[in-house]
């Protein structure tokens, strides 16, 4: 403290305390894009999805005809294949990703986990065309003639869960979408909750090993439960991906606006919809129902980015 | 200094280079169809070639989108695969022309694995099929033209995109099946009864090459180039014809008689006895009045080019080239912009 006041204010001091204001001004400016940005996209798509809102009121959500040549539109079969493929994908995705966060932080040798985690890198960094490509090429197949019938055969028998594993068997379907959804999110899960997982102070893993835990006892108990933050975020950003792919996942949905109790039926979801018909989107009443579930996506994004805050905030003070 | 100095240089340079663009080089700018785009982006090209100065740039964004680039008036031109309705004409400030440039078709591609004849399909099963009444391959209706076909479920694959290529087979659909026009009609995306739906040509080709005991459609250019098989069609005279490309001429010409002066027709369910059922034109709209004279007086050059020999690339690039009589017509149609 006594050196700074000491300093004679030369002309290098002077410009630093001009750029002072200069730079909290100009990084606070760049932090009001967010809030512009994020204006800016609520009142295009409250206004260009007007006419659709208007014309069909709520019987938007529930509706579940898709019909451009006669003007019905409703968004039903799309926001349930969105939600159905994203949920089912993280079914998969959570255990796989979190199980080998833990693996990644806790148990593997330094040497393994740091090339194991350059893959993992490798894998959040491969753009989705290319896992759309591969799914198209290699999974589908391999879902229509082993996966698919395996599962129909064993699951399909049980009562209730059977509807579930039912239909004809095609390959492409709300299942494989999941699976290469779940093959999309799991980087970021892993990467995430392994960052979470070294978060916690060391201090806390020899203070339960000191006290006779093993090993997984205090990844368990100490560990986990301390991290739980970050791997909660880590599943609600995989879940946020998950939401909103859309070339791998209209590659191997099957394109069907309707909706089917099979997980191996065909399905739709909201951005598959959106690339494949706002080209062609000619009239006005399509086009504006088009950005209309665009604008539901964006709900449905706000309403479980929300829930996890909630969630967060919840257990937080219960834990406090 | 020595910064600056460069930065005025570049920027010294940028605006010369810039300068000469506006000075000598044409500009005109385009949008619309996909399909026809393989061809347009080679006479584009070949035209540059021999005229000097001229860049005509086109974007391959869809039909839908051409229209609406054109309406909004940020294109010189616009490109569809269906004729504009009298409403779309009617949003447009400058009256807008259709120039036939080319024609397409659709064709069924199916995969039959251990079948060795020849698929044939009439009208009336191609769209039960797409109805979803025909549900499977040794329906009694198909076994008339096709003995032995397996014991199988048909999986129809059709666009999940909005599509030319959707609009002319339902638009055929909706002319040989009353029960089609009106449960579902004509249109680039419509409510399909059944069926898996593929992302453009490759997505429907893939699906089908995929599915093993599968029925789809896809631009006869698509199919050439990928040798696809594909089943033939019997037309409006009774007689079983393939989608090759005298056929598709045929069945223009075979419209042309009852062309009408806007060239706004749809030529599926041709009569002639050569005419493929499942055919296009595609359209070049250019509005009539244009107010640049340099760019009129390419747009014009340019369409007498297209006309006679722009046509020459048809064949190569798996289109059928316009008949004479079309031809004909249309020359004399490009007097209309004034």
């Amino acid at each position: 403290m006594a050196s700074t006041t000491a300093v004679i204010p030369t002309k290098a001091t002077q410009g630093f305390q001009v750029g002072e204001p200069v730079a909290r001004l100009g990084t606070m400016a760049f932090a009001g894009a967010i809030i512009v940005i994020t204006l800016l996209i609520v009142y295009s798509l409250t206004k260009q999805s007007w006419l659709a809102f208007s014309t069909f009121g709520l019987h938007f959500f529930a509706t579940s005809t898709w019909n451009p040549i006669a003007g019905q539109f409703g968004a039903w079969p799309f926001v349930y294949g969105t939600l159905v493929t994203s949920f089912v994908a993280l079914l998969i995705a959570v255990p796989l990703g979190v199980g080998a966060a833990i693996f990644l932080a806790e148990l593997a040798p330094a040497g393994v986990s740091s090339y194991l985690m350059f893959l993992v890198e490798l894998l959040a960094a491969v753009p989705s065309v290319i896992y759309g490509l591969l799914a198209w090429f290699m999974l589908v197949p391999v879902m229509r003639d082993y996966v698919e019938p395996a599962l129909q055969n064993t699951l399909g028998h049980v009562p209730v869960i059977g509807e579930l594993f039912g239909g004809s068997i095609y390959g492409v379907g709300y299942l494989t979408a999941s699976v290469v959804l779940a093959i999309m999110t799991f980087p970021y899960i892993i990467s995430i909750s392994r960052e979470a997982l070294l978060d916690v102070p060391v201090d806390q893993r020899e203070a339960a090993l000191a006290l006779g835990a093993t090993r997984w006892e205090s990844t368990y108990q100490i560990v986990l439960p301390n991290a739980k933050l970050g791997i909660v975020g880590a599943i609600f950003l995989g879940l946020g991906r998950a939401l909103g792919e859309t070339m791998a996942v209209t590659m191997v949905i099957g394109n069907d606006p309707a909706i089917h109790a099979s997980l191996l039926a065909a399905g739709y979801t909201i951005p598959a919809v959106l690339a494949n018909e706002f080209t062609e989107a000619t009239s006005d009443l399509h086009q504006s129902s088009l950005i209309a579930l665009a604008a539901v996506l964006f709900l449905i994004t706000i309403v479980i980015n929300g829930g996890a805050r909630l969630l967060l905030h919840a257990t937080r003070q219960k834990g406090a | 200094m020595m910064i600056n100095k460069s930065i005025a240089v570049a920027t010294f340079t940028v605006l010369a280079v810039a300068g000469m663009a506006f000075a000598d080089g044409i500009q005109i700018t385009g949008a619309g169809a996909t399909f026809p785009y393989p061809i347009y982006s080679k006479w584009f090209q070949e035209f540059k070639g021999s005229h000097a100065g001229v860049e005509i740039n086109y974007q391959s964004i869809g039909s839908g989108g051409g229209i609406r680039q054109l309406t909004a008036g940020t294109v010189d031109f616009g490109a569809s695969d269906k004729p504009m309705s009298d409403d779309e004409l009617s949003k447009v400030k400058v009256h807008t022309l259709h120039f036939p440039t080319v024609l397409g078709a659709d064709v069924p591609v199916y995969n039959l694995p251990g079948y060795s004849h020849e698929l044939k399909l009439t009208p009336a099963n191609l769209a039960d099929i797409f109805l979803g009444k025909i549900t499977k391959w040794n329906d009694k209706a198909l076994a008339g033209d096709n003995p032995g076909l397996p014991d199988k479920g048909i999986i129809v694959v059709h666009r999940s995109d909005a599509s030319g290529t959707s609009f002319i087979w339902t638009d055929y659909l909706s002319k040989v099946s009353s029960e089609w026009k009106s449960k579902v009609g004509a249109g680039a995306a419509p409510n399909w009864p059944v069926g898996l739906g593929g992302k453009g040509n490759e997505g429907v080709s893939g699906q089908v090459k995929q599915q093993p005991y599968s029925l789809g459609y896809v631009e006869i250019g698509y199919a050439l180039q990928n040798k696809m098989t594909f089943a033939w069609v019997k037309n409006s005279s009774g007689a079983w014809v393939k989608g090759e490309l005298p056929n598709i001429t045929a069945a223009a010409a075979g419209a042309a008689k009852a062309m009408p002066d806007d060239y706004r027709v749809s030529i599926t369910n041709a009569p002639g006895k050569d005419a493929y059922p499942i055919s296009s034109f595609t359209w070049l709209l250019i509005p009539s009045q244009i107010s640049d004279p340099a760019k009129k007086k390419v747009i014009i050059e340019f369409l007498h080019w297209m006309l006679t020999d722009g046509q020459k690339y048809t064949a190569s690039l798996g289109y059928a080239p316009l008949p004479k009589e079309v031809v004909a017509k249309e020359e004399k149609s490009i007097s209309l912009i004034k």
